[in-house]
C-alpha cells in the first residue's frame, strides 16, 4: 500500500462486486434477486424474505448530500495530510433511503480536500465520478452542476 | 416470575482507581484495584464472588482477575459487547444471574489504559478493512468522533439544535467536575468562549464535545435484594434493565435505516420503561452515556425526557445542571472526570441512591444510567427503596 489510504479487501464475496463495478466505473446496489429491495451496505441474505439470491444493479450515479463532516487531526498520515477534508452522505436519487458515504471533490482525480468544506449544503445535488487509488477504484462525487 | 429481575438484586458494593494518564499499575492491576476496593466497600469476601462479567472490550481474561484476587470458584462468566453499549449490560447480566440463582455474588467491571493498543481500534491500520468499514473508513470516515459528527450534522440541520446545545452539555459536565475531587477535570473550569475556541476535531464537533482519555478501572458487587439490606451501604436496587439491538441497526454508521436519528436508546427505553413502576417523568437525576456531546441530546429524546427534537433546548439555562430539572452526569462522567467506557456512571448512579454524590440531588430516589448511543446498548434504573 504505497498511498497510506485504507483499502476494502477484495475477497468477501458480499461485497466483491461493489468493488468490481467501481472498477469498470459503475456504481453499483445490492438487490434481493426473490424481492427486489435493495440493502446498503451489503449483505449476505435478505432481510426482509431471507433470499440469498443478489443482483447486483447500476443506479444513475445522482443524489444529494445528506449530512457531511469535516475531520481534523489527529488522523491517520495518509489522510492527516489532506485534513481538513470532507466525507458526505449521499442520499441515492432513485431512493433517498439509500445512502452512501464518500467524498465531495473538484474532479474524478482531485486532492481529498480539493472543495472547500464550509462551501458544503445539506441537499445539494451531486453526481458519482470514479478515483483510483493503488489497485482500487473508488466512487467519489463532484457537484451536479460542475 | 412475571416481574422478572425487578428489584430482586441490588449493587452493594463500588470501587475504583485513581483516574489519570499513564498510570504505572498495570491494566490487571487495575482491575485488581477497583475489584478489591468494590468488595471492601460492601465488606463481602473474595472468596464468596462466583460471578463474573465485563466488556469484550476489557483484555484482563476472568482467569487472570480472579485467580489475582482471590475470588472463589465461578459458576457464571460473560462479557457484553459493542465498546461503551456495554457497561449497563454488565449490571443486567449480572442481576440475572443472582436472580436466577446461576451466582450469588457477582463482581461487574471495566478496566483501562489507554496506552494499551486494543483501546483505540480506530488507529490500528489492518492490512485491508472488511465488514461495512469497508464503506465507509476507507473514504477517512476514520475514528467514532467522526462517525458521531455526521449524524450530529444531520441532527442540527433537521432540528435546528446548535453548538449552543452542545456547549450546554460539556459545561454541565465540568461544573459537576468542578466539584468531584476524584474527578480529571476537577480543577479545570469550561466557560463558554473556551468551548466555542476549542480546536476542532470533526466539524461540527470540537475538542470539548469529545470524551477524556484515561487510564483506571471501576467494579461493582451484585447481590441479591434480601442479602442487600444486610450490607453497610443503601443498596442501589436494580429496579429494570434493559439492551437493545434496534430492526436494521448498524453500529455506529447508523445512515442506512429509514430514521437514523431514531437510535438504539428509542428501543432500549422501551424495553426499560415497560418492566418500570418508576417513568421518566418520576427520575431527578440521570447518568447519560457521554462518549460525545450530541448523545446526550440524543439520549434525552430516546429516554423518553423530552420529545423528538427538543434534547436541545432542554439542555438550557442550566437544566441539565445540579439544581436545573434534571441534572445529568453529576460526577463529570465520560467527558469530565474519567472515560472508562461509561462504568463511571453507573459508580455516580449507586452514589446518587446512597446520598453521597459530590453533586447530590437532594430527593433523588430514582436514577436512569444509560450505556452508549448510537451502538447496541443497554440501561439500568436504579432505585434506594423498593418500589
Ligand atoms: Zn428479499
Amino acid at each position: 500500500m504505497e498511498t497510506g489510504f485504507l483499502l476494502p479487501v477484495l475477497d468477501d464475496p458480499d461485497t466483491l462486486p461493489f468493488w468490481e463495478g467501481a472498477a469498470r466505473h459503475e456504481l453499483l446496489v445490492q438487490h434481493c434477486a426473490s424481492c427486489g429491495i435493495a440493502r446498503v451496505p451489503p449483505r449476505p441474505m435478505c432481510p426482509h424474505c431471507r433470499s440469498m439470491d443478489v443482483a447486483w444493479e447500476p443506479v444513475s450515479g445522482r443524489g444529494t448530500v445528506w449530512s457531511y463532516v469535516v475531520p481534523h487531526p489527529p488522523l491517520l498520515p495518509a489522510y492527516s495530510e489532506f485534513a481538513p477534508y470532507n466525507v458526505i452522505v449521499v442520499a441515492l436519487e432513485e431512493n433517498p433511503g439509500l445512502r452512501i458515504v464518500g467524498n465531495l471533490v473538484e474532479s474524478a482525480d482531485a486532492d481529498l480536500n480539493s472543495i472547500d468544506p464550509h462551501s458544503i449544503v445539506i441537499g445539494e445535488p451531486v453526481r458519482v465520478v470514479f478515483h483510483q487509488i493503488d489497485d482500487v477504484t473508488f466512487p467519489r462525487w463532484v457537484r451536479a452542476s460542475g | 416470575m412475571t416481574d422478572g429481575i425487578k428489584d430482586r438484586t441490588a449493587i452493594v458494593g463500588i470501587g475504583q482507581t485513581a483516574f489519570g494518564k499513564g498510570l504505572p499499575q498495570s491494566e490487571l492491576g487495575l482491575a485488581c484495584e477497583a475489584i478489591s476496593s468494590a468488595l471492601d466497600d460492601c465488606g463481602i469476601a473474595a472468596s464468596e464472588v462466583d460471578g463474573m462479567v465485563s466488556y469484550t472490550l476489557e483484555t484482563n481474561s476472568e482467569v487472570d482477575v480472579a485467580r489475582s484476587v482471590g475470588l472463589g470458584d465461578i459458576r457464571y462468566f460473560s462479557q457484553v459487547g459493542y465498546g461503551g453499549g456495554a457497561g449497563c449490560g454488565t449490571i443486567l447480566h449480572a442481576a440475572m444471574a443472582v436472580a436466577t440463582g446461576q451466582a450469588d455474588v457477582v463482581v461487574a467491571w471495566r478496566s483501562r489504559k489507554r496506552a494499551a493498543a486494543t483501546s483505540r481500534p480506530w488507529a490500528q491500520v489492518e492490512a485491508r478493512i472488511d465488514g461495512p468499514g469497508q464503506f465507509t473508513r476507507t473514504f477517512g470516515l476514520l475514528r467514532p468522533v467522526d462517525e458521531i459528527a455526521m449524524l450530529t450534522r444531520r441532527y442540527m440541520h433537521e432540528y435546528g439544535a446548535t453548538r449552543d446545545h452542545l456547549a450546554n452539555v460539556a459545561i454541565a459536565a465540568r461544573k459537576h467536575a468542578n466539584r468531584n475531587p476524584n474527578a480529571t477535570m476537577y480543577q479545570r473550569t469550561l466557560s463558554r468562549e473556551e468551548y466555542m475556541n476549542g480546536r476542532w476535531i470533526s466539524e461540527p464537533l470540537c475538542l470539548f464535545d469529545n470524551c477524556l482519555e484515561t487510564d483506571g478501572a471501576l467494579a461493582a458487587i451484585i447481590v441479591s435484594a434480601e442479602r442487600a439490606k444486610d450490607l453497610p451501604h443503601t443498596p442501589a436496587y436494580i429496579h429494570s434493565a434493559a439492551q437493545s439491538i434496534p430492526q436494521e441497526h448498524q453500529t455506529m454508521t447508523n445512515f442506512y435505516t429509514a430514521d437514523p436519528l431514531r437510535g438504539p436508546a428509542w428501543e432500549c427505553a422501551n424495553a426499560l420503561w415497560a418492566k418500570s413502576d418508576v417513568k421518566p417523568s418520576d427520575v431527578k437525576v440521570a447518568q447519560l452515556y457521554d462518549a460525545f456531546s450530541p448523545l446526550i441530546i440524543l439520549s434525552l429524546e430516546g429516554y423518553g425526557f423530552c420529545a423528538r427534537g427538543e434534547g436541545g433546548p432542554f439542555t438550557d439555562n442550566g437544566n441539565i445542571e445540579l439544581g436545573g430539572q434534571l441534572p445529568v452526569n453529576t460526577s463529570g462522567a465520560g467527558m469530565s472526570e474519567a472515560y472508562v467506557h461509561g462504568f463511571n456512571l453507573i459508580t455516580e448512579g449507586v452514589r446518587q441512591m446512597r446520598g453521597t454524590s459530590t453533586s447530590q440531588v437532594e430527593d433523588a430516589d430514582s436514577c436512569l444510567v444509560t450505556s452508549g448511543e448510537g451502538v447496541p446498548t443497554s440501561a439500568i434504573l436504579l432505585t434506594n427503596a423498593v418500589q
